[in-house]
């Protein structure tokens, strides 16, 4: 536990001390938030609910892969060789799930508030919406953790992140983009279990094998 | 496995499932019709798919507890069938579908699901091919492969039981068994998987023994310095 404690602590302080990664995210989301609302300006009227969830879920999808692609990468050969000298895989592989699912609640809760902003807000239950970011940003980041951490084995890792990573993580976004839906007629919990109870076991499944399966990609 | 009597067994079979399967009796449904002996075709071979990437799975699994490369040619090998198997069942299905729903496409979750699991496999074999070294390649590829059998059988399986689809199964439909699966089409249905599955092993084997004898000549001719 105190191990996984250092670690997260670890990318934190790695994180500030080169605040552009986190910078260059958040600019990221903006600027892609702001070119979709020009891209509508012509038409404001045809942006219906359906499409403004459908958008406002891919953003928050390719933000995932940029920002998640690059934390295996960023770390030089020698680092990851003194990282594994001192603590067991099972700790990284859980604190960078941890630290990234931190960053993607953070990127992609000021990317719903930007997003209301210049969108508007066709949300009626601000609630479950609140949930379905908390579990897709959870899913996203513990699926394209263990992803990065095989994309950056590879040479041409930023076209393989992409490639493995979309298929896979589908089912996902399918599950949160319902639920969005949802939370956007503002119907009532109990017709959504069915999609939190399936996102949190898609969840579990994804933690629990990644939690398995690092070791072994930690050694080569 | 290099015996030969499972190879005739799977010709025979496969012999049988054919002309069974378009001569043999076949139960009288609406709108179905004489299409239900797709069943031996379509839903055959998506079960035998199942199967051979459930066996690729499992050596995948016992490389990485092992270490021995020949497994990883094995996972990879198999893996290769089933995505063969899987196209045919697409192109099958889409047969299927043309006659009865009208529409060679249509917009259903299993369908989406089939060739999202398609892609995830094909992304595999990206994988495969983007690693010069064949240890490292072996280690990595065999944990893709397992993450991917573990979100492949929910994209097929589960997911499309949630929402409305146009397969039996799905939405509230009931499942084959439960209505139409008549003791004719059994006595096809169930050799036709295990003839397939047996078609499947015979591809996947041709290829591994050439892999492994493509290695053996490598190796004797580095040893006698040539390379």
């Amino acid at each position: 536990m105190n191990e996984i404690k250092t670690l997260i602590w670890k990318e934190v302080t790695l994180e500030w001390r080169q605040k552009y990664a986190l910078s260059g995210m958040l600019l990221y989301v903006v600027s892609t938030v702001f070119v979709c609302y020009l891209s509508f300006n012509l038409r404001r009227n045809q942006l219906t609910p359906i499409v403004w969830n459908t958008l406002f879920w891919i953003i928050l999808l390719f933000t995932a892969v940029n920002a998640i692609a690059k934390s295996f990468s960023q770390e030089r050969h020698g680092r990851l060789l003194y990282y594994y000298s001192l603590c067991s895989p099972q700790a990284i592989i859980i604190s960078k799930i941890i630290y990234n699912s931190f960053i993607m609640l953070l990127l992609s809760g000021l990317g719903f508030i930007f997003y209301a902003f210049v969108m508007g807000n066709p949300v009626q239950d601000n609630g479950l919406f609140m949930i379905c970011i908390l579990l897709s940003s959870t899913g996203f980041a513990s699926v394209l953790t263990l992803i990065a951490g095989i994309a950056s084995k590879a040479d041409n890792s930023a076209t393989l992140m992409a490639v493995l990573s979309f298929p896979i993580i589908l089912p996902m976004l399918l599950m949160t983009i319902r639920l969005a839906k949802n939370a956007l007629d503002g119907l009532d919990w109990s017709v959504s279990t069915d999609e939190i109870t399936t996102l949190l076991s898609i969840d579990l499944i994804v933690i629990t094998l990644s939690y398995l399966l690092f070791p072994y990609l930690w050694r080569s | 496995m290099r015996k030969i009597w499972w190879k005739i067994l799977c010709i025979v079979i496969i012999f049988y499932v054919i002309i069974m399967g378009f001569m043999g009796p076949v139960p009288r449904l609406a709108i179905i019709n004489e299409s239900i002996r797709n069943t031996y075709f379509h839903v055959a071979l998506w079960l035998a798919m199942t199967t051979l990437l459930f066996t690729s799975m499992v050596f995948s699994i016992r490389y990485l507890n092992k270490g021995r490369i020949d497994d990883d040619d094995i996972a990879s090998e198999i893996a290769k069938s089933a995505i063969f198997f899987g196209i045919l069942g697409c192109l099958t299905g889409s047969v299927w579908a043309n006659y009865t729903w009208g529409d060679p496409w249509p917009n259903d979750p299993k369908l989406n699901g089939a060739a999202v699991g398609i892609l995830i496999y094909l992304a595999y074999l990206l994988l495969r091919s983007s690693f010069e070294d064949e240890q490292r390649r072996a280690r990595i590829s065999s944990v893709y492969n397992i993450f991917a059998f573990a979100v492949f059988i929910p994209i097929i399986y589960i997911l499309p039981r949630l929402t409305d689809s146009l397969h039996p199964g799905s939405g509230g439909n009931s499942t084959f068994g439960s209505y139409d699966f008549d003791n004719d089409i059994r006595k096809v249905f169930y050799p036709a998987i295990i003839g397939y599955i047996l078609l499947g092993l015979w591809l996947a084997e041709l290829r591994i023994r050439i892999k492994q004898i493509n290695r053996v000549r490598e190796e004797a001719l580095i040893d006698a310095g040539k390379l």
